[in-house]
């Protein structure tokens, strides 16, 4: 094992809480609907200083998305924050209906998604988020994988011209990025030195980019290639950025905390076969069965979300060519 | 509270109720205290309905689990799903030594209820659910002529999601009097109090216009909630609604009618002083009962 240590930053919750008071300084119109979630989105201080700025809808999960594009078609900058296992199943048809279709800038966020409940299981976690999101036409998808993406996200959400869905974990999270680093809603990120050839690149997907990062550092302390993507932005996705990597490579791994149906690896993949650009490829992330119970870093490992799963599943691959 | 002097039930089955739910609160104080997780206020506060329900008042038994004839329960609050463990595992759905794997990796015992657990029969969490699941499972029983009942219990913060209204309404439609809805009403929520999070009353006045047969009770009283349901049905072709008034963190002074313990895990110090005050509250069953 390489011993790359990442220096560890807040949560991304948290990050996102600090930044949308710092924004909402500046801009009156800033509003936070919170459905009996204000705690878990960490968004308690910000109602403290603006009392006036966020609208409590109680535990009414379809209430609280209708009423958000109703508050953003008069204007207002809604940021929705409820726990993306309801937010993205319950209030699914309000989401399309009323913010998709309708075209209102609602801004989505999704707390605790993935696994990030851990124990409290299935009800609670959300791995189907991206596939209906992707399904839906006009809202677009992002999912910050450090401290630094969740800034600039946000700061990019505030005027954001489309409805936006943006997806958080619990935990706290590494730092991947410098401050330099550019960043756009829709481009992804290459966390490593460009090459001409790789052995192995992993696109990776929001919380999970960080075990990624660190399973390529085994794999190039063993001599390998490698290349990470940061695809924070499922919409608009990268396709340029993937493709470049990609026809660099040998074998292309994705990763996502999320089902293996209808993600970031499905989306991968089908872009990669209609481009015609064929490779040995494993989509790594929750499969479709029973979850298994415990907690998330416990589902982690259990599914191979690992650094050590995921540079054992790059080796295989290799391999198998 | 309604006068239920008609049907009051013994005194020692009252004893043996009281002490029970003794107990139950140590078992859910000892899962939360070890998993390091759980929903601690929502738990203690339904406990004494679980209770009766469980002992007293529906035939849910290890051995007739598998009868479709007996009653059945859904636990729509289901993060408080520790006092539903503990009252399982009182009926011997399951040994403690199974129980104590809750919120281990592998576990079956997770933080909201599930069908891979014996004795749970709906996967619950996800509030506003249980009682239009309540609902097809009372339509069920009526389409086969079966006379069992379906009780559910709701927490009030969950009353705000729009589909307990629409289930209401069904209920009401189909003259469910098999159904038996009980509201933990704690006046509790995560963010604060219920009329301050989204103001709901008059319950009483809603639940009556949807078509319940309406009832108030002490819901941490077991000898009133047991002398309550001997008397269901309440009405004829009515469904039955039970505002249950109930402490949030009952039974633990310094958790009672506390927000903060919602799903707050007790430190060492304060899990030492909470089985402390149960221990006083036990021997105080058994004194006044020789
Ligand atoms: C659909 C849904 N939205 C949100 C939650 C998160 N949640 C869990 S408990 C809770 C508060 C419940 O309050 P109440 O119903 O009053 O329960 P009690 O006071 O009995 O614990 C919330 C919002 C959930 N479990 N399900
Ligand atoms: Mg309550």
């Amino acid at each position: 094992m390489a011993d790359t240590t990442l220096s560890l930053g807040k949560t991304n919750l948290d990050f996102f809480a600090q930044t949308l008071i710092e924004l909402a300084e500046n801009d009156r119109d800033i509003l936070i609907c919170t459905s009996d979630s204000r705690g878990s989105g960490r968004v308690t201080p910000f109602a403290e200083k603006f009392p006036q700025q966020i609208v409590e809808i109680g535990i009414a999960e379809q209430n609280l998305v209708g009423v958000s594009a109703g508050l953003s078609s008069m204007g207002k900058k809604v940021f929705t924050i409820s726990p993306a296992c309801f937010l993205t199943a319950r209030s699914l048809e309000q989401i399309k209906n009323d913010v998709a279709y309708s075209d209102h800038p609602v801004k989505i966020i999704g707390i605790s998604a993935g696994v990030s409940y851990g124990a409290l299981g299935t009800t609670h976690h959300s791995l189907h988020d991206f596939a209906v999101m992707q399904a839906i036409n006009n809202i677009d998808i992002v999912a910050p994988a450090d401290n630094f993406e969740t800034q600039k996200v946000i700061q990019a959400a505030i005027n954001h011209p489309r409805p936006l869905y943006i997806r958080f974990g619990k935990k706290a999270m590494p730092h991947l990025h410098n401050v330099e680093t550019y960043f756009e809603i829709g481009k992804a990120i290459q966390l490593t030195p460009n090459q001409d050839s790789y052995d192995v690149v992993f696109i990776a997907i929001g919380e999970t980019v960080a075990p990624a990062f660190l399973a390529s550092q085994d794999l190039v302390s063993e001599g390998l290639k490698c290349c990470v993507l940061s695809v924070h932005s499922l919409r608009p996705f990268d396709e340029l950025a993937v493709r470049q990597a990609v026809e660099k490579s040998k074998v292309v791994i994705t990763v996502e905390e999320h089902s293996i149906n209808g993600g970031l690896g499905s989306r991968v993949a089908s872009f990669l076969m209609q481009a015609g650009i064929n490779r040995p490829f494993k989509i790594v992330g929750i499969p479709d069965e029973h979850t298994v119970t415990g907690s998330q870093g416990e589902i982690f490992k259990h599914y191979g979300i690992s650094p050590q799963g995921l540079a054992k599943t790059a080796t295989q691959l290799l391999e198998q060519r | 509270m309604i006068s239920t002097s008609d049907h009051l039930i013994s005194r020692e089955k009252t004893a043996l109720l009281e002490f029970k739910s003794i107990q139950y609160r140590k078992t859910i104080l000892s899962l939360i205290y070890s998993a390091k997780a759980g929903h601690t206020g929502g738990s203690l506060s339904c406990v004494d309905i679980l209770n009766v329900l469980y002992n007293q008042t529906m035939n849910i038994t290890t051995k007739n689990f598998g009868d479709i004839d007996r009653d059945h329960y859904v636990h729509s609050k289901g993060h408080s799903v520790e006092a539903l463990y503990a009252v399982l595992l009182d009926q011997g759905f399951y040994t403690i030594d199974e129980l104590n794997t809750i919120e281990k990796y592998n576990s079956p015992f997770i933080g909201h209820p599930t069908r891979s657990i014996p004795g749970i029969e709906q996967n619950t969490g996800a509030l506003g659910h249980g009682l239009s699941i309540s609902v097809g499972m009372a339509l069920a029983a009526k389409m086969d002529h079966r006379d069992n009942r379906v009780f559910t219990i709701m927490g009030d913060g969950e009353l705000t999601e729009g589909s307990i209204w629409e289930a209401s309404a069904s209920a009401a439609n189909y003259k469910l009097d098999n159904l038996v809805a009980i509201v933990d009403r704690n006046t509790l929520q995560i963010s604060g109090r219920t009329e301050n999070v989204m103001a709901m009353e008059s319950l009483d006045e809603k639940f009556s216009a949807f078509g319940f047969a309406v009832r108030h009770v002490d819901g941490n009283n077991v000898g009133e909630l047991a002398a309550l349901f001997d008397t269901l049905p309440f009405e004829e072709e009515k469904p039955n609604l039970v505002l249950a008034h109930t402490i949030k963190g009952k039974g633990i002074s310094f958790m009672e009618d506390n927000v903060g313990w919602h799903h707050r895990v007790p430190t060492d110090e304060e899990y030492a002083l909470a089985i402390q005050e149960l221990d006083l509250a036990e021997q105080k069953v058994e004194n006044s009962n020789g």
